[in-house]
């Protein structure tokens, strides 16, 4: 692994771990450390963008021709990957509008105008003497208010990271390498401030208690490391125990996150992973240097060192900014006279991973840690793209051990699935494949136009996902009223009809054949005239029952009642004379009763025998 | 002999392996059509009805019962490559009885000029308009699909279709175009459009 190590025989650990790939571009960064950092002046205007971090574009809280303090927060952190904008100067906010921002893309987004009120009163401030007089929850919150976001270029909020479990992280990975050409602003930084740097350590441990903390410099930047070693002797004994300083081999990219993590532990960050999976925390210097800042001195990110370089600048090397400063100022600062022949070419970051501008009318942002002018001679514009020769130089290259060309062939058919089974998002777009393609394809531009177009696809799929079940919420919904609105309708119809039965017992109201009580009623009548009819024949029969008398009994029958005759005639006989009348009727009733059942008697013979 | 007990240990594989598939038929069987399902996944659920379909679902159903594969114009081109994929079967260019291919679009409705007529709110199939009868309505645009079915229903044409701008939050990359397909007489060459 490291030959000279093992040749003295030593078998320790190695100080570093060699990963794959990798490239040596010119380094070019002497132009820009020829003297210290300077002090970039003050000036009138400023323009703060709204989204200088990765995440959700932050809220403003100012109003137009309200009048602010250095340092204000002037928009807040729209949910949790967010981060806070401050005023850069005090001043007037003259505008909150749409601007060119320094982007890819060209496109504007939302800024705050400030005109300089030129004292740059700040707001009042709390400077913290001791991070142990204060309560965790108090120091993750006077992060979060700083609005730090990672000073190496990719610009995530740094609270973000800092939430990241105790529990699960024990070691902090401090990013010194700046493995990037002609970007000089991190070790500008460590060269002149290192214990800046180590009291923003100080803070991180403060909120992690580390087991062990790195410190990863390549051994380009000699100044730096021997700055950095001494400010380490004048630091507590107990947290100097636990950082290492360790200086490796200039490679580019050894200043990824990945890379330099494997580089420093030899573990690797599973694919899609972040380095907490691993229990460690990766920080850049120019990050942990403004976090001490925002902890001890209240100072919010309002400032950063960015480098100035290429050799169309008559003046290189390191200034202090304020965000939000005009480019094309300190362009004009520095010299820069744009060449009427050519077209310009002005690049923010460095020429690996940075992109041309198209306009220099644009803010100084957060991410903005070089602007690079070259001339023709020293960054030659890429020749035409001639069609790839299948040679695999950039599969030697690739630090991240992906297969370069089978991704631009995916990436060149539209195959997102193929592009994604081969890992395309764990692609850190370094540029190694393409600085070293002999046939100069823009190759990294095909990988970023295959994630640009998965991530849509993603959010296009995301979004149908969600109007189908919108869809459906309401296809349900609609069904639903539908059927309240026939149950309703059914009951109102049943109280109806009730109400109607009830009116059909009162006598004068007819009742309807369809309503059900009615129906019920004319049946209890239909039953009771039909019982009644059957009981009328039961006293039909009994009458006509006579002849289904007996001999015997009719002339038991006839016995008694010529027994009653003769009772009578004799009662007839005795009575008084007004009573005659009555008893002859009755005698005479009985005669005709005594010949009726004589009549009877005599029909009987026939059938009796 | 032999014969007889190949032939009976065959009757028994099949008696046995048969016996297996009846088993896995009922035991594993999927609940309703998957085809529908994919089918449904591929089409982008606008629920605008320019197939013909009163929303995507249905007309995925049809696919799947061998409707054509070029009725969704808000789907366009993609979409019709993918079902062509999915389904095994020829591509075929858009229908244009049905509608041309538009870029992302999403209805704004000019708020002061609106009598609050709650028609547009019936229309949406997505529950995207906001609003109350005499009142103001407003389309919620990260819910809107884009399908225009509120624009016939306003009395008042007050509702525009207005295209979907990219912002610096939506903007990627686009591929490199190689530098010798810009030459135009090259591009013509190979049959293919700069």
């Amino acid at each position: 692994m490291n030959l000279m190590r093992l040749l003295r025989g030593d078998t320790d650990a190695p100080e570093w771990y060699d990963f794959p790939g990798g490239v040596h571009p010119p380094e070019n960064k002497t132009q820009s450390l020829r003297g210290p950092i300077a002090e970039f002046p003050l000036q009138e205007e400023y323009v703060v963008p709204l989204n200088q971090h990765i995440g959700a574009v932050s809220v403003p809280v100012v109003e137009v021709g309200e009048s602010v303090l250095t340092g204000q927060v002037i928009a807040e952190a729209a949910g949790f990957i967010s981060a806070p904008a401050h005023a850069p100067t005090s001043g007037t906010v003259t505008a909150i509008e749409d601007r060119p921002v320094p982007h890819p893309s060209g496109l504007t987004t939302g800024c705050i105008i400030i005109r300089a009120d030129g004292h740059d009163t700040w707001r009042p401030r709390t400077p913290w003497a001791h991070l142990q007089d204060h309560h965790h929850t108090d120091l993750l919150a006077r992060i979060q208010n700083a609005g730090l976001t990672g000073l190496g270029g990719a610009s995530f909020p740094t609270a973000v990271k800092l939430a990241a479990d105790r529990n699960h992280v024990d070691t902090l990975i401090v990013n010194g390498t700046e493995c990037e050409p002609y970007i000089t602003a991190d070790h500008a930084l460590m060269r002149e401030r290192p214990q800046q740097i180590l009291r923003g350590i100080e803070v991180a441990h403060e909120l992690y208690d580390f087991r062990r903390i790195l410190i990863g410099v390549e051994d380009n930047k000699p100044d730096a490391v021997s700055a950095l070693r001494r400010a380490l002797t004048a630091i507590p004994a107990e947290l100097e125990a636990r950082i290492e300083l360790r200086v490796f081999p200039t490679r580019y990219p050894s200043g990824g996150e990945k890379q330099l993590v494997y580089l420093l532990t030899g573990q690797e960050v599973p694919a899609g992973g972040l380095p907490t999976d691993l229990g460690m925390l990766c920080h850049n210097v120019g990050t942990l240097a403004a976090l001490a800042d925002a902890v001890f001195d209240d100072r919010p990110l309002i400032s950063r060192i960015t480098t100035l370089t290429g050799n169309q600048l008559p003046w290189q090397g390191n200034i202090e900014v304020r965000l939000g400063t005009d480019i094309r100022t300190i362009l004009d600062w520095a010299g820069y006279q744009p060449d009427p022949n050519r077209a310009e070419r002005i690049i923010m970051g460095g020429p690996m991973m940075g992109f041309a501008l198209d306009q220099r009318q644009l803010p100084l942002v957060k991410a903005t840690n070089c602007l690079l002018v070259p001339t023709e001679q020293e960054l030659p514009t890429p020749p035409p793209a001639k069609p790839c020769i299948r040679c695999g130089q950039c599969e030697q290259v690739c630090p991240a051990g992906l297969l370069p060309q089978q991704l631009m062939w995916f990436a060149q058919s539209h195959e997102w699935d193929k592009a994604e089974s081969h890992h395309l998002f764990d692609c850190i777009e370094c540029g190694a494949c393409a600085y070293v393609c002999p046939s100069h394809i823009p190759l990294v531009q095909y990988y970023r136009f295959a994630k640009g177009s998965i991530r849509r696809e993603q959010a296009e799929h995301r979004q149908s996902e969600r109007a189908r079940l919108r869809f459906e919420a309401r296809q349900a919904r609609l069904e639903r009223e539908a059927a309240e609105k026939e149950a309703r309708r059914r009951q109102r119809a049943e109280a109806a009809r009730a109400r109607q039965a009830e009116q059909a017992t009162t006598p004068t109201a007819d009742s309807s054949p369809a309503d059900p009580v009615a129906a019920a009623v004319a049946r209890s009548k239909a039953r009771k005239q039909a019982s009644q009819s059957a009981a009328g024949r039961a006293t039909a029969t009994v009458s006509p029952g006579a002849p289904e008398l007996t001999r015997e009994q009719l002339s038991a029958r006839l016995d008694s009642q010529r027994r009653r005759l003769e009772k009578a005639e004799a009662k007839l006989a005795a009575a008084a004379p007004e009573h005659q009348k009555a008893m002859e009727t009755t005698v005479s009733k009985l005669r005709e009763q005594i010949h009726k059942t004589e009549q009877q008697l005599a029909d009987r013979p026939e059938r009796e025998a | 002999m032999i014969i007889l007990w190949s032939i009976l240990a065959l009757l028994f594989l099949a008696a046995l392996f048969g016996a297996l598939l009846g088993y896995a038929s009922v035991r594993f069987k999927p609940e309703g059509d998957p085809i529908i399902d994919q089918i449904d996944d591929i089409l982008p659920q606008t629920q605008c009805g320019q197939c013909g379909y009163p929303g995507c679902r249905p007309y995925a159903e049809a696919i799947a019962n061998g409707d054509p594969i070029n009725k969704c114009p808000p789907g366009g081109e993609s979409t019709i490559q993918e079902l062509a994929d999915l389904l095994d079967v020829e591509p075929l260019p858009l229908d244009a009885e049905h509608g041309e291919e538009k870029p992302k679009q999403v209805a704004i409705i000019r708020e002061d000029e609106c009598i609050g007529c709650t028609k547009c709110i019936q229309a949406c199939p997505v529950d995207a308009i906001l609003g109350a009868a005499k009142q103001m309505h407003t389309v919620i645009a990260s819910e809107c699909t884009g399908c225009d079915l509120c624009v016939d229903p306003c009395p008042v044409d007050c509702i525009d279709m207005v295209p979907v701008e990219t912002s610096i939050q939506t903007w990627h990359w686009q591929a490199p175009q190689p530098d010798y397909k810009l030459i135009a007489t090259d591009a013509g060459r190979s049959g293919e459009a700069a």
